[in-house]
C-alpha cells in the first residue's frame, strides 16, 4: 500500500511536468484550433534563453520574467511571419510541414549554440524535501506554479474581453470579423501567450530533468496525451489530465505493462480519447455544422 | 625555438609512442586509400538525430588528425579523415559506410559509433575485408577474431566492467541485496549480463530488483522509488549521463544510501556529478580507464598538459573538462600508433595485423597502469579496470588495476 | 501531352532505368534501390494524404511493421525473400485498415497527432521483451542478401536493383489503375467534399479505412524491400524521425500526384548528403529552414510545380491541354 502511494506521489510529481506543458498546448488550441508540434522545442529554447541570461548575471526572477516577455514576442513573430501565410487556406499539410521545420530549426540551433552536455538549472524554491524526500521542494513549487498559471489562464479566457475575443476568433473567424475582432491579431496573441506559457513550463521543468536540447521531445507526447484526456480546450481539464497522465504512466509502468511500454500507454490514451470521446473528460463537445 | 614548435616537440615526446622494432621495409605496399602522400581514414558519427551529443567524439577525432598533419603526418603521409553523419540510424550507417568503402575507397573505418550501426555493417565489413577498427561501443561482441577478424573494439567492454563490480561486491558485501537500474537496450543488457555472470550462482539470490527505463522517459524518479522500496542496499546504476544525474539526485533526496556503483559511461565529474550534486555523489564507485580532465590530481602530468594545449589551440570554445575530447584523443592516439607500426606497408591486412599486435602500449590520457594489449586471439585492447570512489571532489582510485 | 507521348516517355524512362546499373558502381545501384524503396512508401502516403486527404505522421510505423514481417520470416522461418513481400503487404494492409477504423473520426491535426503517437511508440513496441524472441529485441535481426536466381550473371546489388525495379513498377501501375477508376474518384471526392460524397452514396467510412489499409500496405512492401537491401532491422532503424522524413519527402515531391513520390524519394535519399555538405554544425536547422521556405515557394511540391509549369507552357503555345483526373 505504501509502495502504491509512493508511486502515485512520484507520478503526481512527473504529472506536474506534463500539466505545465499541457497548458501551453491548450492555450494555443483554444486560440487557434491548431495543435503545435513544435511547442516543446519552443519551450526548450526559451529555457536556454533563461539559462543564458542567468549565466550573464541576471538574477533568477529577472531572467524569468524577461524570458517570458521575449518568448511572447518570439511567439507572435513566429505566427506573423511563418504561420500566417498558411492560415487562410486551411492547408493542414503545409502547416504541419512548417511545424516540423520549426521543430528541426529550434532543436538544432539549441544544440549548436549550447552543446548537448547537461546543464543544471537553478530552482527558486527551497531545497528541502517533504514527505520523507519523496516530494522535493521544487516539485511542490512546480505544483503551485501550475495551479497559479492555470488560474490566470482560466480567468483570462472566462472573464476578460480579450479572452472572449480570442475564443471567438478561433471558434468562428468570419462572425468574429463581422463584430470587429481583429482575428489575425488574436491568433498572433494566442501564439505569444502559448510561447510564454511554454517558457514557464520549461523553466519549471529544467531543474528536474536537466537542461539539454532533447529535454522536451518526448515530454510533449505525454503532455498531448494529458491535454487530450482532460479536454484540449479546457485549461483545468488539461492540467488534471497532465497529472493523471503522470500517475497513470507510473502505475501502468510499475504494476501492469512494465516500464518498457510507457509510450505505448500514451499512444493508447491518445488514440482512445480521440476515438471514444474527442472532447476529453472535461472538454466541450465539438460540433461540426453540415 | 618558437613556443609553438616547442610545444609541438614536447607533444610528440609526451605522446611517447614506441615505434615497432624491426627492419624497415624497403618496398612500399599500398591498399585502397593509401599512397605516398596520404592515408584515407573513414568514420561515421551521429552528428544529427537523437544521439547528436556523441558527435563531439567525431569532432575531437578530426581535430586530432589536424594536429598530426601539422606535425608532419604519419611517416610523412597526411591523414585524410572523412567523417559522415549517420544520425544513429542503422540504414544510414550502412549507406554511409558503403560510400566510405566503395566510393571514397578508405583504407579503414575507424571509431564507428553505436552498437546498432556497427551491428548493421558487421557482416559487410568482414565480407569486404575492410578494417572496422576501434569501434565506439563497449559491447562485448566486437572481440571475436575467429568469426569477425576485421572488427575490433577499443574501450573496456561493459561485461568486464560489470564483472569487476560483481567481484568487489562478492568480496566486500557478500550479504548484499542488490537493485539494478538499466537502460532497456543493448548497452544496458550487456552490462547486466556481465554483472549476473560475475555474481555467478548467487545472482538470483542477491539481485532483489531489476528495473529498466527508456531513453524516452522524462524522468526515472519512479524507478528509484521502486528500488528503494525493494529494500536493496547495493545499487548498480547502468544509465546514460542524463538519467545517471537524475538517479543520483533522487536517491539522495529520498534518503536512500546504498553502496552505489555507477557505470563508466556516466562517471564524468563535470557532465554528471556536478549537475547531480557533488554532495549527493559522495561515495559513488565506478571504474576508470582514462583520466578525468576535471580531476586536479592529473593537472601536473605531461600528457594532460599536452592535451590541454591541444584543446586550447585546436578546439577553442570547447570546455577543457569535456570527457568526449579526452576519449577522442586517446583512441585516435591508438590508431596513430597502429599506423606508425604499419610503416610503409599500408594494406588493410597489415593494418589489422598491427592492430592485433599492440604489446603493453601506453597512449596519452590513459590512467597509469592501463595499457593496450592485443593479439591475434585477443581483440580487446583495453581490458583493465580500475575501481575508484568519488570523495566529493575527485575520483580516488583504490585497489589494483584488474583484468590486465 | 497526349497519351501516346506519355507512354513512350515512360517506356524510355524504364529502359534507361534498366540500363543504369551497368554504368554505375554497385554503391550507386544500392542507393537507387533505396530510392525506389522510398518511392513506394511515399506513393502510399500520397494516396492517403494527397488523394484522400487523411493525414499520417506515422507511416514510418507501417514501414517498420513490413520490414520486421519480412525479417522475421527470413530469419526464423527461412522464407525466401520474394515471398516475404506479399506477406508484408498482407500484414500491413490489415494493420492499416485496423488503424484506419478508429482514425475515421479524426480530422486533420488530430489524425496527425494520433499517427505521430503510433510512430513515437513503435520503437519501444519493437523492443518489447515479450516478443523479443521473435523480433530479436533491441539487437535486431541480421539478414542475408539474396543472390541472383537461375545463375544470372548479376551481383547481389544489381539483382536487388532489378527486383526492386520490378516491384516498384508493379506498385506504381497498381496505384495508377486504382486512382483513375471509380475507386480513385470516390477517394478524391471524399477528400474534397466529404458530405456531398456521402450524400451520393459513397460509403466514406469503408473507403477511408481501405485507403488507410492500402497506404499502409505500400509502406509495408517498401519496408520489406528496405530490410532486404540493408540486411538488418533493429528498433533504432525506425525512430520517429523516419515518419517525419516520409511526410517531408511526400510534401516536397508533391502529394497530389503519383510522380511526386519519385521526386520525393530522390529528395529523401540525397538531401541529407547535401545539407551535411553545407553545414556540419547544424544540418537540421538548414533543413528546417529550407522546408519552411519551400512551403512558401512551392506548396504543391516539385511534381505539382512541374505540372503547373507544363500547363503554363501549353497555354503559352495555345495547344489544347489534356484534362487529368488529378486535383491541383
Amino acid at each position: 500500500m505504501e509502495a502504491l502511494l509512493l508511486q502515485v506521489l512520484s507520478g503526481l510529481a512527473t504529472g506536474g511536468i506534463y500539466a505545465s506543458l499541457a497548458l501551453a498546448v491548450v492555450m494555443i488550441y483554444k486560440a487557434t484550433h491548431v495543435v503545435n508540434f513544435a511547442q516543446g522545442e519552443m519551450a526548450m529554447f526559451s529555457t536556454y534563453l533563461a539559462w543564458q541570461l542567468i549565466q550573464w548575471g541576471l538574477p533568477y526572477w529577472g531572467a524569468f520574467f524577461l524570458t517570458i516577455a521575449l518568448s511572447f514576442v518570439g511567439g507572435v513573430l513566429i505566427e506573423r511571419v511563418i504561420i500566417r501565410p498558411f492560415e487562410a487556406h486551411d492547408a493542414v499539410l503545409a502547416v504541419v510541414t512548417v511545424f516540423i521545420g520549426l521543430f528541426l530549426i529550434l532543436n538544432s540551433l539549441a544544440g549548436w549554440t549550447w552543446e548537448y552536455t547537461l546543464k543544471s538549472f537553478p530552482s527558486p524554491f527551497p531545497a528541502e524535501a517533504y514527505l520523507g524526500g519523496y516530494l522535493s521542494g521544487h516539485q511542490l513549487g512546480l505544483f503551485f506554479v501550475v495551479l497559479a498559471t492555470l488560474a490566470v489562464v482560466y480567468a483570462f479566457f472566462r472573464f476578460t474581453p480579450l479572452g472572449l475575443a480570442m475564443r471567438a476568433a478561433a471558434e468562428n473567424p468570419d462572425s468574429s470579423r463581422l463584430v470587429g475582432i481583429r482575428v489575425s491579431w488574436m491568433l498572433a496573441l494566442g501564439w505569444g501567450f502559448a510561447a510564454a506559457l511554454g517558457a514557464i513550463a520549461g523553466i519549471m521543468v529544467a531543474p528536474l530533468v536537466f537542461l539539454e536540447p532533447n529535454m522536451m521531445g518526448f515530454v510533449l507526447i505525454y503532455a498531448f496525451a494529458g491535454a487530450l484526456l482532460g479536454g484540449i480546450d479546457n485549461p483545468w481539464g488539461a492540467v488534471i489530465g497532465g497529472f493523471a497522465m503522470g500517475v497513470l504512466e507510473n502505475i501502468m509502468g510499475v504494476y501492469v505493462v512494465g516500464t518498457e511500454l510507457k509510450l505505448t500507454v500514451a499512444l493508447v490514451i491518445i488514440v482512445g480519447v480521440l476515438v471514444v470521446r474527442p472532447s476529453g473528460i472535461f472538454g466541450s463537445a465539438v460540433v461540426t455544422r453540415v | 625555438m618558437t613556443s609553438r614548435k616547442k610545444w609541438l616537440g614536447s607533444l610528440a615526446a609526451a605522446i611517447g609512442l614506441a615505434l615497432a622494432l624491426g627492419p624497415a621495409h624497403a618496398q612500399k605496399k599500398y591498399g585502397p586509400g593509401a599512397s605516398d602522400s596520404e592515408i584515407k581514414i573513414g568514420n561515421v558519427n551521429p552528428y544529427s538525430g537523437p544521439a547528436s551529443s556523441y558527435g563531439s567524439i567525431g569532432k575531437g577525432i578530426a581535430s586530432y588528425w589536424r594536429l598530426v598533419n601539422d606535425l608532419g603526418g604519419i611517416n610523412g603521409r597526411k591523414v585524410n579523415f572523412i567523417t559522415l553523419d549517420d544520425a544513429y540510424s542503422p540504414p544510414r550507417t550502412v549507406e554511409q559506410v558503403r560510400r566510405l568503402v566503395e566510393q571514397e575507397q578508405v583504407l579503414l573505418v575507424f571509431q564507428s559509433l553505436g552498437t546498432p550501426g556497427n551491428t548493421a555493417i558487421h557482416k559487410y565489413m568482414n565480407a569486404r575485408k575492410v578494417p572496422q577498427l576501434f569501434v565506439a561501443t563497449g559491447a562485448t561482441k566486437w572481440n571475436d577474431p575467429k568469426v569477425h577478424p576485421w572488427t575490433m573494439g577499443w574501450q573496456p567492454n561493459y561485461q568486464a566492467e560489470a564483472k569487476a563490480y560483481a567481484a568487489y561486491i562478492l568480496k566486500n558485501h557478500p550479504k548484499a541485496k542488490i537493485g539494478v537500474l538499466y537502460q532497456n537496450d543493448d548497452y544496458g543488457k550487456d552490462y547486466l549480463k556481465g554483472f549476473r555472470d560475475g555474481l555467478g550462482s548467487r545472482a538470483s539470490s542477491m539481485i532483489v530488483r531489476e528495473v529498466t527505463y527508456e531513453v524516452t522517459d522524462p524522468t526515472i524518479d519512479s524507478q528509484i522509488v521502486t528500488l528503494k522500496g525493494s529494500g536493496a542496499d547495493v545499487f548498480f546504476n547502468i544509465t546514460i549521463p542524463k538519467f545517471a544525474a537524475q538517479a543520483i539526485r533522487k536517491a539522495h533526496e529520498i534518503d536512500w544510501k546504498p553502496v552505489h556503483f555507477l557505470n563508466n559511461v556516466s562517471n564524468s565529474i563535470d557532465n554528471v556529478l556536478k549537475p547531480a550534486g557533488l554532495e549527493a555523489s559522495k561515495g559513488l564507485i565506478s571504474s576508470l580507464y582514462v583520466k578525468d580532465a576535471a580531476d586536479p590530481q592529473w593537472h601536473n602530468d605531461a600528457d594532460y598538459k599536452a592535451w590541454l594545449e591541444w584543446m586550447k589551440r585546436y578546439n577553442p570554445g570547447v570546455s577543457t573538462t569535456d570527457a568526449f575530447y579526452v576519449y577522442a584523443y586517446a583512441v585516435s592516439s591508438t590508431l596513430h600508433q597502429v599506423l606508425l607500426q604499419c610503416k610503409d606497408d599500408l594494406t588493410r591486412e597489415n593494418v589489422m595485423r598491427q592492430a592485433a599486435n599492440l604489446k603493453n602500449i601506453k597512449v596519452p590520457m590513459l590512467l597509469p597502469g592501463v595499457h593496450l594489449n592485443t593479439s591475434p586471439s585477443d581483440f580487446a585492447p583495453i581490458e583493465a579496470v580500475q575501481l575508484a570512489r568519488f570523495d566529493g571532489k575527485r575520483w580516488i582510485e583504490f585497489g589494483d588495476v584488474l583484468g590486465q | 501531352m497526349s497519351a501516346h507521348w506519355r507512354l513512350l516517355a515512360l517506356l524510355a524512362g524504364l529502359a534507361a532505368a534498366c540500363a543504369l546499373p551497368f554504368f554505375l558502381s554497385d554503391y550507386r545501384a544500392f542507393q537507387l534501390t533505396l530510392v525506389m524503396v522510398y518511392a513506394i512508401a511515399l506513393l502510399g502516403l500520397n494516396i492517403l494524404t494527397g488523394f484522400n486527404g487523411q493525414f499520417s505522421l506515422g507511416h514510418g510505423a507501417f514501414y517498420a511493421i513490413g520490414a520486421y514481417a519480412a525479417a522475421i520470416l527470413m530469419a526464423h522461418y527461412e522464407v525466401p525473400y520474394w515471398a516475404t513481400l506479399p506477406a508484408a503487404a498482407a500484414v500491413c494492409l490489415a494493420a492499416g485498415f485496423l488503424f484506419g477504423l478508429p482514425a475515421l473520426r479524426l480530422e486533420g491535426l488530430f489524425l496527425a497527432l494520433a499517427t505521430l503517437s503510433l510512430a513515437v511508440a513503435m520503437p519501444s513496441i519493437l523492443k518489447y521483451r515479450g516478443i523479443a524472441e521473435l523480433t530479436g529485441g533491441v539487437q535486431g535481426l541480421v539478414l542475408t542478401k539474396p543472390d541472383a536466381p537461375f545463375g544470372l550473371p548479376l551481383n547481389q546489388d544489381r539483382w536487388l536493383y532489378f527486383f526492386t525495379l520490378a516491384v516498384t513498377v508493379l506498385m506504381f501501375v497498381l496505384a495508377w489503375n486504382l486512382l483513375r477508376g471509380r475507386v480513385g474518384r470516390a477517394i478524391v471526392a471524399i477528400r474534397d467534399q466529404p458530405i456531398a460524397a456521402r450524400a451520393m452514396g459513397i460509403n466514406a467510412a469503408l473507403y477511408k479505412s481501405l485507403t488507410f489499409g492500402v497506404s499502409a500496405m505500400y509502406a509495408g512492401v517498401a519496408g520489406a524491400l528496405g530490410a532486404i537491401a540493408i540486411q538488418f532491422v533493429a528498433p533504432d532503424s525506425f525512430q520517429v524521425g523516419l515518419s517525419f522524413v516520409f511526410l517531408i519527402g511526400a510534401v516536397i515531391g508533391g502529394v497530389y500526384s503519383i510522380s511526386g513520390a519519385v521526386f520525393g524519394a530522390f529528395f529523401v535519399l540525397f538531401v541529407p548528403h547535401i545539407s551535411e555538405g553545407i553545414s556540419r554544425a547544424a544540418p537540421q536547422a538548414i533543413f528546417g529552414a529550407f522546408l519552411i521556405v519551400f512551403m512558401f515557394v512551392m506548396p504543391v511540391g516539385i511534381a505539382g510545380f512541374l505540372r503547373l509549369a507544363a500547363a503554363w507552357a501549353r497555354r503559352r503555345t495555345h495547344r489544347s491541354s489534356h484534362v487529368t483526373g488529378e486535383a491541383p
